[in-house]
């Protein structure tokens, strides 16, 4: 489903993000990529979106070459696809039922959709409570569920979520973990990244180890080796 | 097609009222440029009654020898009527400048005893003339003293005053000309100014947006689906500032009259008739026309700043 190709990323300083990485996702896999900050992570999610261009090798979506896509076709493939971010990136002046509406609206589903699907979906993530509220009424843990919803509620191909624990509590990342192991059982593509070693041992499943922008281990059953 | 339209105005709109404070910041900066604009067309327009007034002081009299008869004054008349630079030609009779003379001096009983004493109406006929523009009075003369004679081949005009307005005249064919392309290029420059600083702002906005913006493309919205929205704000922010602006401006017309009157030192509204009125009776036969340049001014400002600023962050 996803095929990374040799992969480099060399940013401007010299930097290099990612050191010719080479792997293939598999449809309903559940992948965790691990690694300390700065390993490359981020940048390889961004690679998949195509928030980022690599400097060297290609990215397939499928058999697409996610970077060589024009705006119509990038924007199709980014509507197959669910991402979720550490910080969030929720829209600070919409309620959480329209962050996730919007989402939808983006995508061309009808009014009566969004008016069924939007309060169904935020009470798969247990926030049927906190529909009309702004992000800032909300607690971290809070802000990912509505995040998870709006990446889910498209029902996408894959989801992505880039250390969407990372700014959350023990108890909240357990209950954020179970949600996309959830989603994965419907038959959803899953790739999350991690340095959390918990997060890894709860999951279980298929583990890219990163080390400096190179993958150093791909095991198929979860193990946190660093 | 109508469903996606109405998504991307409702947005605009929500956008506009919840971020309040920075729309209202916006509709304060427009305002501010749109009034700068409105103070150029209030600007132009007194100069251009200025000028007008200005002009109309001006002219030519031609004074005839007395015993030129009528047809021979009539036939330079209609001579110099003809020609495409005199605006208007008014005839004046030997005994119309009489009467007019009695009618101004009738209190004055020195002077009516003096006009007895003379005993026959010392007064020649004259041809007032005014040309389109100052400039063409030079013209107009040259060609009057080539008409200096009647059928029968007798000098009949004594003198022409073009002479002794030569110089206004030739000052005014100089300054006017001058100070309309001074005033234009100052109102040009202004126009500029009011723009890059309306930009700017709009800018500033469009730049706490910028995570929104990143957040839409990645869930996959197209680019007219992100922009519009905000170009919608950004109208809307050109709408509240013209309406404000024209609050503004017809305040200032409305009350300006009096200002001026004052700061000018005039006592008497008769002493100075071009300063009467000339803002509120402009606003007022002009409105429409200022209505539409001011609104559609904040309108276009708004909604292509807001298109243009939010460009650089569809690069995701």
């Amino acid at each position: 489903m996803i095929y990374f190709d040799k992969v480099s990323k060399i940013y401007p300083d010299e930097s290099m993000a990612l050191d010719k990485v080479s792997f293939t996702v598999e449809p309903a896999e559940f992948v965790t990529i691990v690694g300390h900050s700065g390993a490359g992570k981020t940048t390889l999610m961004k690679m998949i979106i195509a928030e980022d261009k690599p400097t060297y090798g290609s990215v397939f979506f499928e058999s697409a070459n996610v970077h060589k896509l024009g705006k119509g076709q990038m924007n199709k493939l980014r509507r197959r696809i669910g991402t979720v971010f550490q910080d969030f990136r929720l829209i600070a002046n919409k309620t959480a039922y329209e962050n996730i509406a919007f989402a939808m609206e983006a995508v061309g589903r009808t009014d009566s959709e969004i008016k069924s699907d939007v309060p169904h979906v935020l009470e798969l993530v247990d926030l049927g409570n906190k529909i009309w509220n702004f992000p800032h009424e909300l607690s971290g843990g809070e802000k990912q569920r509505v995040a998870i919803a709006r990446a889910i509620v498209t029902q996408p191909d894959i989801i992505m979520a880039d250390e969407p624990t990372g700014n959350l509590d023990p108890v909240n990342t357990l209950e954020i973990i179970k949600i996309f192991q959830k989603i994965h059982k419907l038959g959803t593509t899953v790739i999350l990244t991690t340095h959390d070693k918990s997060v890894v041992d709860e999951i279980g499943g298929r583990v890219i180890t990163m080390e400096k922008g190179k993958v150093i281990r791909d095991d198929k059953h979860g193990k946190y080796v660093l | 097609m109508f469903t996606y339209f109405k998504r991307i105005i409702r947005t605009g709109f929500i956008n506009f009222w919840r971020n309040g404070f920075l729309s209202f910041s916006a509709v304060i900066v427009i305002t501010l440029s749109l009034t700068v604009f409105g103070a150029l067309i209030f600007g132009s327009a007194f100069g251009r009654a200025l000028i007008k007034a200005v002009k109309n002081k001006v002219d030519i009299n031609v004074y005839f020898t007395l015993d030129t008869q009528e047809s021979d004054i009539f036939s330079l008349r209609k001579t110099i009527e003809a020609l495409p630079e005199v605006l208007k030609v008014e005839y004046i009779s030997r005994d119309q400048a009489l009467t007019d003379f009695k009618t101004k001096w009738q209190d004055n009983a020195l002077i009516m005893q003096g006009l007895d004493e003379i005993g026959s109406n010392p007064f020649p006929a004259v041809l007032n003339i005014k040309a389109k523009e100052p400039s063409q009075y030079a013209g107009i003369a040259t060609f009057l003293n080539g008409k200096n004679s009647s059928q029968n081949g007798t000098d009949i005009i004594d003198k022409i005053n073009y002479n002794q307005n030569k110089l206004i005249i030739d000052r005014l064919g100089r300054i006017i000309p001058a100070v309309e392309k001074t005033g234009s290029i100052i109102a040009i420059l202004f126009v500029i100014v009011a723009i890059v600083i309306v930009f700017n702002t709009v800018r500033l906005i469009i730049f706490t947006a910028k995570d929104e913006i990143s957040v839409m493309k990645l869930v996959g919205a197209s680019n007219i689906y992100i922009r519009g929205p905000f170009v919608i704000s950004g109208a809307m922010y050109g709408i509240f500032s013209g309406i404000l602006t024209l609050i503004i401006l017809g305040a200032f017309a409305f009350y300006s009259d009096a200002m001026i009157m004052k700061f000018a030192g005039i006592q008497n509204v008769n002493d100075f008739p071009i300063l009467t009125n000339v803002f509120s009776s402009y606003f007022l036969q002009n409105f429409g026309q200022i209505f539409g340049i001011i609104m559609g001014s904040g309108i276009i400002l708004g909604a292509i700043s807001s298109y243009m600023a939010v460009k650089r962050y569809l690069r995701v």
